[in-house]
Parts: structure tokens; sequence; C-alpha cells
């Protein structure tokens, strides 16, 4: 037997044991994982399965074992997921710990630094949020201005944050400051990482137009932070804050990019629901206005899902990384709001219902993620500013 | 498969890259436009692919080809499609040696692929009978007579049918235009009587024919597929042209994307390269996202052909739709950008407007292909 099909094995026969059936079942949202100090399991084997996962380092398979992760190789990752697939498996932990700060950390962090913060992240003993976007610098995120000042034996941080995803459960930030304003202004910012429990820390969540609170505002009032919190060089933080955003991108790409590469599968699927609720006539959706336009999207989303595998593809056959991430994003957030278009269009006043029992669940929740998915084209770089990514990094064109 | 190319398929790729370059540039092809050349292609050209092996990429070994694939084959009509260049290898090998290789019995098979792998006969499918494509719309009757069948009826668009030494022509024996059932593939002589060809030049500089039947004699044994199920054998050879095509398409989408963006450092306006306007610039990086998901489409396409996939049906149509409107777009904004140089026939901006219009109305637009896509997906 090969080394890999002994992993796969011994994997299989682990997560028999390990994983709780109840885990195997369709998460409800309110079951999500997010791991910190007060997460509260409302289902109390969602607990069980992270500290199982979080053993093994499965939470972050492939950071490096001396980190807390598995140190797990790319093939082996692969099986490991693959066999999560077959289970139908939770994911154990959602973490910004794990999407985007650490791997930065790894980039970037000294090694202590790698030490301290990186295990916590494995085992969701400490959940992070994001500091990056203010009221004044949004696009231009380089253009930010909450202030940390060198305090001699600390940095003072003064100043606010908005969008700050779920600010108000976040027991850390990693958090972009400028520490120089004197100079131009991608040379004088700085990561900085802290505790949201410090004196002179508020958040304030925003309600957005789906009715959901996901995102905060977060302001810092004289807020003390060591001077070893600090990640990289001072006023280098551009560098790392630019990383960062790729595994951002990436990660938000990949909401449009699901099963079938965005088509969106069961209920999500625009041709499914089209049949339910405009009609079928000899076996296709009645209206043939909609049905072309649902079949232009669907060959789009099939026609993306391959992109991304000849990306991957060409990155394993050892082609130097292109710049996947800014049209992976605005593609596919793109096509994840058009499917969203499909489906209210298909669904009619079914899918413009807000609340009450006239409205199947699913319905109602189609309503809020129409509303959700506009997001997504701001979030994490609007589509206008990874088009100028594209033109002027992977074009070439002149500024 | 993984969607890249293997070493020889990039080795194969290179070569016909050189060798296109430097032997068939787009000047090739206004020239044969200026001439009026007959034949539609440069013959002497033509030779010099036969020797490199080109015809007999598909083919496999004991027919006489080197076996190599519809991978391979793409990344030729891609090289070929850069320059636009003309010639018969997407009616002779694309179509005519995929028909027989699908469809025909041993015999024939050992008496023609051969003959095409060492470039001897060229072969063209005579099928639509309308201007838009419609493969089970046929009216062209093929009936017993005391020798065999009759052929009777009228083709148009027939690419190559002006050169072609022989005819694949669908016809039907029973059931009324529009039925999929009663379709068979009868091989015809070109030269044989009753079969009259008028030559027509087309807006792209390449040539095709209609091709009028009169009585035209054919065996109920010269066919290809099974009779009056031809449909089957024939919607099997018509993915592996769209397929082809849309590969040849891609090669000159490259050319008029990389054409523009050149233009948008260089030209200035305003003092400044006019891709430094964001309005251009957000347009260019569009088109660069269309191009790449247009390159993805077509190695999938082409290795569903290699790996005998289930669903190679379904890729063709998602590669043919694609690639038409990727290079609809890509020529249109490449003639726009450039302004009032596009407009001159000086410029080859024109050849790839042309180019593109012409082949997205061969096997299928893209409305076409919609439709075929949904209904294969079961909506």
């Amino acid at each position: 037997m090969s080394d890999l099909e002994q992993f796969r094995q011994e994997t299989r026969a682990w997560l028999e044991e390990n994983c709780p059936p109840s885990m195997r079942t369709p998460m409800p949202e309110d079951e999500t994982c997010w791991g910190g100090r007060n997460a509260v399991y409302k289902n109390p084997d969602s607990k069980v399965w992270l500290d199982n996962m979080a053993s093994r380092g499965w939470t972050a398979p492939m950071w490096p074992k001396e980190y807390g992760g598995g140190g797990l190789n790319k093939d082996e990752n692969k099986i490991l997921q693959q066999e999560l697939g077959r289970i139908r498996a939770r994911p154990a932990l959602s973490s910004f710990g794990i999407w985007m700060l650490g791997p930065a950390l790894l980039e970037f962090a000294s090694e202590e630094q790698k030490k301290h913060y990186l295990p916590p992240i494995v085992r969701g003993e400490i959940r992070w949020c994001q500091g990056y976007s203010e009221p004044g610098a949004g696009s231009d995120l380089a253009g930010l201005q909450t202030k940390a000042e060198d305090m001699g034996d600390h940095y003072l941080v003064n100043g606010s944050k908005i969008w700050t995803s779920y600010a108000n459960f976040a027991d850390w930030i990693f958090c972009l400051v400028r520490t120089n304003p004197q100079a131009p202004k991608h040379e004088g910012i700085s990561f900085l990482l802290f505790d949201m429990t410090s004196p002179g820390v508020t958040t304030k969540p925003i309600q957005l137009i789906s009715g959901s609170s996901p995102f905060c505002e977060t302001f810092f009032d004289n807020v003390k932070v060591p001077k070893e919190n600090l990640v990289g060089e001072l006023n280098k933080g551009w560098t790392i804050a630019k990383a960062l955003l790729q595994h951002e991108r990436t990660m938000i790409a990949g909401m449009g990019s699901g099963p079938g590469g965005g088509g969106g599968s069961g209920l999500r699927s625009p041709s499914v629901v089209a049949k339910k609720y405009a009609g079928e006539a000899d076996g296709r959706i009645a209206d043939p206005a909609l049905r072309d336009s649902i079949a232009a999207h669907n060959m789009n989303s099939r026609a993306f899902g391959l992109t991304v595998q000849r990306t991957t593809d060409e990155a394993k056959a050892g082609a130097p990384p292109g710049p996947a991430s800014s049209m992976f994003k605005y593609y596919g957030t793109e096509q994840n709001k058009r499917k969203y278009e499909l489906l209210l269009q298909a669904m009619g006043t079914q899918a413009l219902g807000w609340e009450d029992s006239t409205f199947e669940e699913h319905e109602l929740s189609i309503t809020r993620e129409w509303l959700r998915s506009k997001a997504n084209s701001i979030e994490g770089g609007t589509s206008e500013v990874q088009l100028n990514i594209i033109a002027k990094r992977v074009l070439g064109l002149p500024e | 498969m993984a969607l890249v190319l293997n070493e020889d398929q990039q080795q194969l790729k290179d070569a016909a890259h050189a060798f296109i370059q430097d032997k068939s540039p787009v000047s090739a092809l206004r020239k044969l436009r200026d001439e009026k050349n007959p034949d539609g292609f440069d013959r002497a050209l033509w030779q010099e692919m036969v020797e490199l092996g080109w015809p007999g990429i598909i083919i496999p070994e004991e027919y006489g080809g080197s076996e190599f694939g519809y991978t391979g084959l793409g990344v030729v009509l891609q090289e070929m499609g850069r320059t636009l260049t003309a010639s018969p290898i997407m009616s002779t090998v694309l179509i005519g040696a995929s028909a027989y290789m699908l469809g025909a019995s041993e015999v024939r098979k050992k008496a023609m692929l051969p003959e095409i792998a060492a470039g001897k006969k060229i072969v063209a499918l005579a099928l639509e009978e309308g201007p838009r494509h419609a493969p089970y719309n046929i009216a062209t009757r093929g009936g017993p007579s005391v020798d065999g069948y009759r052929i009777s009826g009228e083709k148009t668009f027939v690419l190559d049918g002006q050169v072609a030494d022989e005819l694949i022509v669908v016809a039907r024996e029973s059931g009324e235009p529009g039925d999929r059932d009663g379709l068979t593939l009868f091989l015809v002589d070109a030269n044989a009587a009753g079969v009259k060809i008028t030559p027509t030049r087309m807006a792209d500089s390449r040539n095709a024919a209609n091709i009028t039947f009169n009585g035209a004699s054919a065996s109920g044994d010269k066919i290809i597929g099974e009779k009056k199920k031809g449909a089957d054998v024939l919607d099997a050879i018509l993915d592996r042209a769209r397929i082809g095509l849309a590969a040849e398409m891609l090669g000159a989408i490259e050319v008029a994307f990389e054409t523009t963006v050149e233009y948008l450092k260089t030209r200035q306006q305003f003092g400044r390269p006019i891709g430094s306007f964001q309005g251009l610039a957000h347009r260019a990086a569009e088109m660069f996202c269309e191009v790449e998901l247009s390159k993805s489409v077509v190695l999938d396409a082409l290795s569903a052909i290699d790996d005998n996939r289930d669903d190679i049906a379904q890729a063709a149509s998602l590669a043919k739709a694609r690639l038409n409107d990727t290079f609809h777009l890509i020529s249109c904004e490449m003639l726009q950008m450039h302004g009032g140089i596009g407009m001159t026939d000086e410029a080859d901006i024109g050849f790839y407007m042309k180019r593109a219009r012409v082949a997205a109305a061969t096997f299928g637009d893209s409305a076409f292909h919609r439709d075929r896509y949904a209904t294969l997906e079961g909506y």
C-alpha cells in the first residue's frame, strides 16, 4: 500500500471514530463554530469536533506542526478534504485567524510571534477580527488615518475602523495603523496585533440592508499596545496588508464558486428553481427568455470553475503564480450576484418576503442572501479596484 | 486530465507557432484575397503542412497517422488561428477524418484515412441548407434507385466544397425537415454526374461552396454511421468540428487582444497613453477575464474528446458559445479602441472582425449552443 493510501485509510478510520454523528448533518448558520474565549456552543458536539480536529492540527492542516498545524503536504491535505467531504463533515472551525492572519504571520512574523499566536488559532481559542477599512479609507485603503504613536515602551492607538467583521465577538484584532504620518501613504503603515479587551476599545454593530449585523464600527481611544505586538518592520506593514488581502480575495471569490462553480445546487440552482417557480414545459423551463439567461449564467459558471481548475493545474506543473486572485475575486463575486438576480427573477414575489409563515424558510433566506451578495463586489477590494489591478499589474497598462 | 498541455503537446505547439509565423502571416491571407485565389488556400503551404504530418495528427497509427489526439490538433489550429491561416485542415482533417474514424466501415477507413494523412484527398461536409446552422433541418433526399441511391437537393456554405474530392452529404431517407430520425450520411464523389458546385466568396476571405445534387448517384454501403440514424454520428462529428473551430478562434482572439493591449500602451492622446484612461483600462481588464475563461473551456473540450468523456456535447457547446461571444467582443473592441485606423483595409483588424463573424455563424451561434446546453443539462 502506498503511503498516501495508508494515510487515507488511517484518516478515514480516525474520522469515523472522532467526528460526532450530528457533525455530519447540514449545518444551520447559527451553529457555525467560530471559537474564541466567549464561544457559545448551541450544539455541544461542535466543541467536541473542534477539539478533536485541533488535537491533530487539522483545523489548519497544512501549517507546520511546530505551530500547532497538521503538517500535511498538498496531497495529504487533498485526501483529508476528500475524506471530510465523503462523510459530509461540517467545518470544525471557521476562522479569520486561519484564513487570513495565519498565512500572513507564517510569512512575516518573528519566530517568537509564530509560536505565541498560531497554536491558539489552530485550537480555536482566540477569535480574530480584521482592522483594515476606515470611514475615510475604503477602496483607498492606504489612506488610513488610525495612528499608533511610539510612547517609548508601548504604542498609543487612536482612531476608528469600519466594516470590522464580528468585531463585537472577537478576542483580538490585526490592525493597520499609521506610524509615520510624514511618509508617502504606503510607507507609513504598520501591522499591529492587540487584545480587544484593552482599555479604550469599543465596538458598535452596523445593521445592514439584509437585516443582519455582521460588521461593526470599532473605536480606539488611547489604546496601549505592547511594542512586541508589531509584526514585521515598522512602517513596512503595507506589504503584509497586500499579502493578506490576496488570501481574503481568494476566500471571498470562493463564495461564488461553490458546487458547480457558482451555478448553485439544489434550491440555490437557478435552473432547478426556475422549473419549480416559473413552470416546466416538455422538461424545459417554460419561459424561454429566462431559460436562455440561466443557460448563459451556468455556462459562465462552468467556464469559471474550469479556470480555477486550470490555474491550480498550472501551479502544480510549476508555472509561476498568476494574477489569479484579482480575476477570481472580480469574476466570482459578480457571478454570485448574477446568480441571486436570476433566482429572484425566477421566484418572483416568493423571493421577496421579509418575514412570516406564508413563505418557506429557504425563500426567506434567499431574500436575505440576495441582499448580502451585493457586498461581495465591495468587500475585500471593489470590482473596480480589481479591474485596476488587472489593468496595471497583469496587462501592464500605464498609470 | 489536467488542464495543462503535456510536454509533447507543448513542443508541437511551439513548432506550429514558428512555422505559421514564418510561412503564413496575415499577409498571406490578404494575398489570397487580393489574387482572388480560386482554391481559397495556398496549395504549396498545404503541402508543407502535409510534410509536417499535420493532416495525420488525430488519425490512429494503423491508418497512417501519428495518433496525437485532438489536443494536438487543437494547438495547431490555435496557432493557425493566430494569423487566420486558411487551409483544408478544418474540412478534411477535423471534420473528414473525424467522420471516418467515428463512423466508417473498416474497409473504408483503410482506404481513406491514409489518403487524408498523406494529404492526397480533400473531404468536405455538405450539411447546411439554410443561412443558420440547423443540423436536422434537412430536405435533401436520398432515395433508393435501381443501381443504389440517388441524391437530390441543395446545400449551402460547404466549407472547401469548391476543392473537395469527396463530399459527405447529409440526406434524408425518411421523415420531414427538422426530424432527427431518417438521416443518412452518404459519401459522394465530388466529380460525379449530377453534382454542381458553385464557389462562394465569404467576407473572411475564405471560400465555401453551394452545391446542388440532381439525382447524383450514391451507394448504400458508402456511408458514415448507420442508415437513417445518421444524426448520431453527425452530432459527434459536429462536436469535434465545434471544438476544433473554437481552438482556432482562441488563437485569433489572443492576437486581437495582445495587439489591442499593445496599442493602448503606445497610442498617445491628450499627452498620455490612452491605456491610462480608466474607461479603456477597465474594458481591457474585463476582456482579459473573458480570454482566460475561453482558454479553459477550449482546453477542457479538447481533452474531453481525447479522454472520451461522456460530456463532449456539453463541452463543445460551452466552448463554441463562449468563443463566439469572446471573439465578437474582442474583435469589436479591437476596432473601437484602434479608432479610425481600425476601419482601414490596410490594418489587419478588419480581417479579425470578419473572421469572428463567419466563425460564429459556423456550426452554431451562441443562441443555438445555449439552447443545446440547457437541453443537455435537463432544463
